[in-house]
């Protein structure tokens, strides 16, 4: 499978699936006759959960064109193009529906049946692991496991250095001691909460044509020379992390942990936000990637927490809009794909076979043209070309048009990616999106912040 | 109901199948409607209430019957604050869609004197409602943006130098879009009540000496209570129970009570912000009876 998509960079899978899993099969011809038994049980969904892995008896093959697994997860990486391509591919069929965070957090709570694989960020998964409704992923099960960035596996990068754990770092709640346990594994365990797929580094977005000077710094955000024209995003664990890394910027105060804040921070840091927002210095706090592109499109704000994408739509209008790199670095953010915990059976190895699909390069190349990550490099590359690899991972400047997933027009040819590289963008990780211990305080904290 | 009552009695006797008292056929009459509220609004609302007794932690919500959730509401003066936040909108929105609402339906009714054209003006209140009201309240914002048409606009005639930036993002917008959305709620039963006015009624005051005005006082307002009523009971529960308009429409700078649920919502902290609903309900129950207190729709209804 590592020689999958060898082919220029073209589209598609160039080695057909249905093919590899016949050769699997007749590979395991020799099979015992219990071994088959047990399957064929399975596959009438007599004995859910038996011991065949990975391995499909005839009888499993074509049972297997049956199953339809529906992925839940955000419209900016549970993308319809991807679960066309994955039915594609596998023989068995992929459903995707979008949902808010918040909307597919409290469903997962609440109707863990509803769906079979979540999309979610890890800073959703302190939530959801201790109620139970995941679970773990072997991984042993998940082969790119030893190819994935070592910010997941080790929680340190390819230079040794240690990423920041202020906030949900991914690593922190990547690994869990057992399949149903509801605590996290301090340290690589066998069993996995998700798997990585894509990520990036947050900063904020700025209008240079209306600043008309460089932005180095995340104290420029509370500025008072910006009044009435800074956003914030409307979420508090996103944005107490933005507002926490401007404070921590502009020499108030040193956080002992941005992302996990004791009561007295979280007062203060709502107490500047407060005075803020008095003195009439945000014009808008936006929840949704289109709130965020008109706010900045239209004028009314030229500085705000963003998303990379929305600062390309917003450039893509022809308007000029940058990704500025910050001195203190980065707010991270990543998204796994976990297993629900009803998943069992078959439906559960076609499960294991669709998230070694889903790092096995396409869907890699396809959000890289997004502006995301894949957190298998080595697979994505297969799937872009030379020039879309040196624009979006490299940092080099792009020699022909950068185009987007749908073929529409990104950059003009000369362009290089703002933040440069892969990893001068990612190996600057300042914090993580978070969940806080104090969470309870912090939502009444900040509905305080949103009424004054 | 009663009408049932009236019925020939011949016809509950024809058959000796058929040998239910009128008071039973009116039960059974009144069982569909009773079995469906019961099933998809008095269950859920029970379940609501009892979850605002259970205890919390980060990760699991646990049955069990405690007041916290509710102390917590009475006590926070964040609650008074969403609260009067909620009702000053209210109230504003309100008075706006009352006044507006008011107006068109009288001028539809007694000043367009064909009824074809009345009846075609009426739809045309409803055009707007064609698209989603999402779209509609949208659109607002490019038009009252810094950059946006209307400030362009004022510019350009010289009537400012500076673009208004109160215009977006703030209490005014919330309330452009309440009244935007919500007239049409106003002037629908408004519209019902005074076309049921009789002109004669109307007449005999003028000839009695009445002044326009006081044709409007005496008799069209009263008469249009029930509209005036079932209009009020509609906007105020859109209004008490928004988060989206509120959020949109202020930037996210104005909260609302169930924009506040709704931030408990996404950490699931589920007994809190049942408690927050119990109380939202209270409320707006509250000031229904109120009206309903004030005007017998019932009777005004059957009139």
């Amino acid at each position: 499978m590592d020689t999958k998509g060898r082919n220029g960079g073209k589209k598609g899978n160039p080695k057909n699936p249905a093919k590899a899993k016949k050769e699997t099969t007749w590979a395991n011809r020799k099979i015992s006759r219990r071994t088959l038994l047990k399957g064929a049980a399975a596959a009438v969904g007599l004995a859910a959960g038996s011991g065949v892995i990975g391995k499909f008896p005839t009888i499993w093959a074509q049972k297997i064109k049956d199953i339809k697994l529906l992925q839940v997860g955000g419209s900016y990486s549970s993308i319809i193009d991807i679960a066309k391509q994955a039915t594609k591919d596998l023989g068995f069929t992929i459903e995707m529906q979008n949902a808010s965070s918040d909307a597919l957090v409290n469903r997962i709570a609440t109707q863990p049946k509803s769906l079979d694989i979540a999309n979610i960020e890890y800073v959703n998964l302190p939530l959801l692991i201790p109620r139970g409704v995941l679970q773990g992923i072997d991984r042993k099960r998940f082969k790119y496991w030893d190819k994935v960035v070592p910010i997941f596996t080790k929680g340190k990068y390819p230079d040794g250095r240690t990423v920041s754990r202020q906030g949900v770092s991914p690593y922190e709640v990547q690994y869990i001691p057992s399949a149903n346990a509801k605590d996290f594994h301090d340290g690589p365990s066998g069993w996995l909460t998700g798997i990585p797929i894509v990520y990036n580094a947050d900063t904020l977005g700025i209008r240079p044509d209306l600043i008309k000077r460089p932005i180095e710094h995340w104290h420029e955000i509370l500025n008072p020379e910006f009044r009435g024209k800074t956003a914030f995003m409307d979420m508090p664990s996103h944005g107490m992390m933005d507002a926490s890394m401007a404070i921590e910027s502009r020499g108030d105060h040193k956080y002992g942990d941005k992302g996990d804040m004791t009561p007295a921070e979280i007062d203060l840091t709502i107490k500047v936000l407060i005075d803020a927002k008095k003195a009439g210095h945000f014009r808008a706090f936006w929840t949704t990637f289109d709130e965020s592109v008109n706010l900045m499109a239209s004028g009314e704000v030229v500085i705000q927490s963003m998303w990379s994408p929305a600062v390309t739509a917003v450039r893509a209008r022809g308007i000029p809009c940058y990704y500025a790199p910050l001195k203190e670095g980065y707010r991270a953010w990543a998204d796994c794909l976990s297993l629900m915990g009803h998943l069992s059976g078959m439906k559960l190895d076609a499960a294991y076979e669709y998230m070694n699909w889903y790092l096995s390069g396409w869907q890699g190349g396809f959000i890289a043209k997004q502006g995301y990550y894949s957190s298998v490099p080595e697979t994505a590359k297969n799937f872009m070309s030379e020039d879309e690899w040196g624009y979006w991972y490299e940092g080099k400047a792009a020699k022909g048009e950068i185009k987007d997933p749908y073929g529409n027009h990104m950059e003009n040819a000369g362009h290089v990616r703002d933040g440069g590289a892969f990893w001068e963008r990612m190996g600057n990780v300042a914090c993580w999106n978070t969940v806080m211990k104090e969470n309870r305080y912090l939502i009444r904290k900040w509905n305080e912040f949103i009424a004054a | 109901m009663g009408r049932h009552r009236a019925a020939p009695p011949l016809l509950s006797f024809q058959s000796s199948m058929m040998k239910l008292s009128p008071k039973t056929i009116s039960y059974l009459q009144v069982a569909p409607l009773t079995l469906v509220l019961l099933v998809f609004l008095g269950i859920p609302l029970l379940a609501v209430l009892a979850v605002s007794f259970f205890d919390y932690d980060d990760f699991n919500v646990f049955p069990a019957f405690i007041s916290m959730n509710y102390v917590e509401l009475i006590t926070s003066s964040l609650t008074y604050k969403l609260y009067l936040t909620t009702l000053k909108f209210t109230f504003i929105v309100w008075a706006l869609t009352l006044v507006i609402g008011f107006t068109t339906a009288y001028f539809l009714v007694f000043h367009v004197r064909k009824l074809i054209w009345a009846i075609a003006l009426f739809l045309l209140c409803t055009v707007p409602f064609w698209t989603s009201n999402i779209i509609r309240m949208i659109s607002w914002i490019p038009f009252l943006g810094r950059n946006g048409i209307f400030n362009q606009t004022l510019i350009f005639l010289g009537i400012t130098d500076k673009p208004m930036d109160f215009l977006l993002f703030s209490d005014f917008s919330v309330v452009i879009a309440y009244v935007h959305l919500l007239t049409l709620f106003m002037i629908v039963p408004l519209f019902n009540s005074m076309a049921r006015i009789d002109p004669a009624v109307m007449e005999a005051a003028v000839d009695a000496g009445a002044s326009r005005w006081g044709v409007i006082t005496q008799v069209v307002i009263p008469l249009s209570k029930t509209g005036i009523a079932l209009g009020s009971i509609f906007v105020i529960a859109l209004v008490m129970g928004d988060f989206f308009v509120v959020r949109v429409m202020s930037g996210g700078q104005t909260a609302s009570v169930v924009l506040a649920i709704s931030n408990e919502i996404t950490l699931l902290q589920y007994p809190p912000a049942a408690a927050s609903a119990v109380g939202l309900l209270v409320m707006v129950t509250l000031m229904v009876s109120g009206i309903l207190r004030l005007v017998d729709v019932r009777r005004e209804l059957t009139r």
